[in-house]
């Protein structure tokens, strides 16, 4: 059985939005800048998936710029938006401890070398950020707030609407990152004071390789990507015609089925977490509950097994997941998220995430509630840690 | 992630050898640490008279190379004396293992380490002189 559990870290295209994309690899294929007829059909097709995108998000199409990637979208608001603020002699960026690495690394490039000041929020032991805190952290010198809609590791939802409201209030630019959350949630940008949003298609069953950056009218980050006038001036380079219209159609898709997906996903969540709680002794679930977590995350530690051990004796087993753990990393650091929601690395190193989709059939959350606590036992049995820990618990 | 792991670490991961502990062991020793993600435990069954290595059982926490390098260097000083055992190196477990990942190289050390420790257990228990360890930083 293949037992994919992995929807956070990419979907699969769906078919219907494969046969959209398909005559742009050949039939279609005209230059959108050019100015015969034939490649009107080309330009129509991309402003098609602009107002897909748009309507998704209750925005205007010309709000909607179409880049790269999610992290192509969160480079351009965050580098764009500090850049241009400097000339008014601000320097300062409000972020969380929990943001992607898309974020982070593009704050910690800004810290380095453009002398920006950082502030990297932190988060409650549930993964949520204090409105307060945000208010608190502005300055005179505050030039973005950027804050994710929803982490992409323990499935918090963020107070977006709140923290969008204040900024717009002290009228200061607002990004979030919505990479997960547009994939999952109803989004509206206008009611919830939105001024920047990222997005990526190939977590919404679109193609890798396109994403978004949603920009509010007369919010213009100064240019990231610079040649062509392509996306009326503001992100050159030939358009990724088919993959833009795969993005399109495959936000109409969701978009039309959000709400029911919503209570299929949540209500297999809950399952999945109960049966997990249930049979296996000492497992603490990462992140927030019920209406606060992504309707498809399923965050848990196990002490005293280390994630990997765990993802490759599920892989072994059909289940494809993901681990928190400083092993499945380049580096020997365990998740920056977990330990920003205060566990102790022996915890981050246990942890592992299942996140459901349209590939999660009632059957897979069975065979995993039947095959996980199996595994978490062979691993423990055999770990010095888990023995300590039983031994200070007194058990 | 999609870490490449020879077929010999595999099996090792899944089927670790000589896993367990060992009661009234004649030496423990222990490596790494929790908050790197790697403990090992090693108990060492001493022959008095012959000084050769009858048992050895190992407790693991960490990864699937930290529990093969484990399994492996445990096999590898069974039925041999404590001097060979002392000079059991990293190296030569991950050679048996058909190499580690460069970033995994470090659980072959904590093999390497916690073995020393066990033996210098073994040596303490019965008055021989402790032989200084140079700790690696992981």
């Amino acid at each position: 059985m293949f037992v994919y559990m992995d929807h956070t870290a990419t979907t699969p295209t769906s078919p219907e939005v494969m046969k959209a994309m398909m005559p742009y690899f050949g039939e279609v294929f005209g230059n959108p800048s050019s100015v015969y007829s034939f490649s009107r059909k080309s330009r129509t097709a991309i402003e098609k998936a602009r107002k897909q995108v748009a309507d998704a998000l209750n925005a205007d199409p010309s709000e909607i710029y179409f880049t790269g990637s999610g992290t192509e979208a969160d480079n351009w608001a965050l580098k764009g938006t500090l850049e241009k603020a400097k000339s008014k002699g601000k320097n300062h960026l409000i972020t969380t401890s929990i943001e992607h690495h898309a974020i982070l690394h593009s704050a910690e490039f800004l810290e380095g070398y453009e002398g920006v000041d950082v502030t990297y929020l932190p988060v409650d032991s549930e993964g949520k950020v204090s409105v307060e805190d945000v208010k608190n952290a502005i300055t005179d010198k505050t030039a973005l707030v950027s804050v994710m809609f929803a982490n992409n590791e323990v499935g918090t939802i963020e107070p977006v609407a709140e923290i969008g409201a204040l900024c717009r209030e002290l009228k200061i630019p607002f990004h979030t990152d919505a990479v997960q959350a547009a994939a999952h949630l109803d989004i509206d940008v206008k009611a919830m004071n939105i001024d920047m949003l990222s997005m990526s298609a190939h977590k919404m069953y679109g193609p890798k390789g396109v994403g978004a950056l949603y920009l509010r009218k007369g919010i213009f980050p100064v240019n990231f990507i610079h040649g062509g006038a392509q996306e009326r001036k503001h992100r050159a380079s030939t358009e990724n015609i088919a993959g833009i219209v795969g993005f399109g159609e495959a936000m109409e898709i969701l978009k039309g089925r959000l709400k029911e997906d919503k209570a299929v996903n949540s209500a297999r969540r809950d399952r999945l977490i109960a049966g997990i709680m249930e049979r296996i002794p000492h497992a603490k679930l990462n992140g927030a509950t019920g209406e606060d977590r992504l309707p498809n995350n399923v965050n848990f530690s196990f002490i005293g097994v280390e994630g990997e051990t765990l993802l490759l004796d599920l892989d072994a087993k059909g289940i494809s997941a993901s681990t928190g753990s400083a092993c499945s990393s380049e580096s020997l650091d365990p998740s920056h998220v977990l330990l920003a929601l205060g566990l102790k690395h022996e915890m981050a190193h246990g942890s592992l995430r299942f996140t459901i989709g349209r590939l999660t059939t009632d059957e897979h959350i069975d065979y995993l509630l039947e095959v996980l606590p199996e595994i978490v036992a062979k691993r423990r049995a055999m770990s010095p840690l888990w023995e300590d820990y039983l031994k200070s618990i007194g058990e | 992630m999609a870490l490449d792991y020879s077929q010999k670490v595999m099996d090792h991961f899944i089927n670790p050898r000589n896993v367990g502990e060992i009661e009234n062991a004649d030496g423990i020793g222990e490596a790494g640490n929790p908050k790197c993600g790697d403990i090992m435990k090693i108990y060492l069954k001493v022959n008095p008279d012959t000084k050769i290595i009858d048992d050895v059982k190992f407790k693991t926490f960490g990864c699937a190379s930290a529990i093969a390098s484990s399994s492996m260097a445990t096999e590898m000083i069974k039925g041999r004396s404590v001097e060979d055992a002392w000079n059991l190196t990293n190296s030569a477990v991950a050679e048996a293992l058909d190499g580690l990942p460069p970033i995994k190289m470090h659980c072959s050390v904590l093999a390497e380490e916690a073995i020393h420790e066990a033996l210098n257990d073994y040596r303490a228990k019965h008055g021989m002189e402790i032989i200084p360890i140079g700790h690696h930083e992981d």
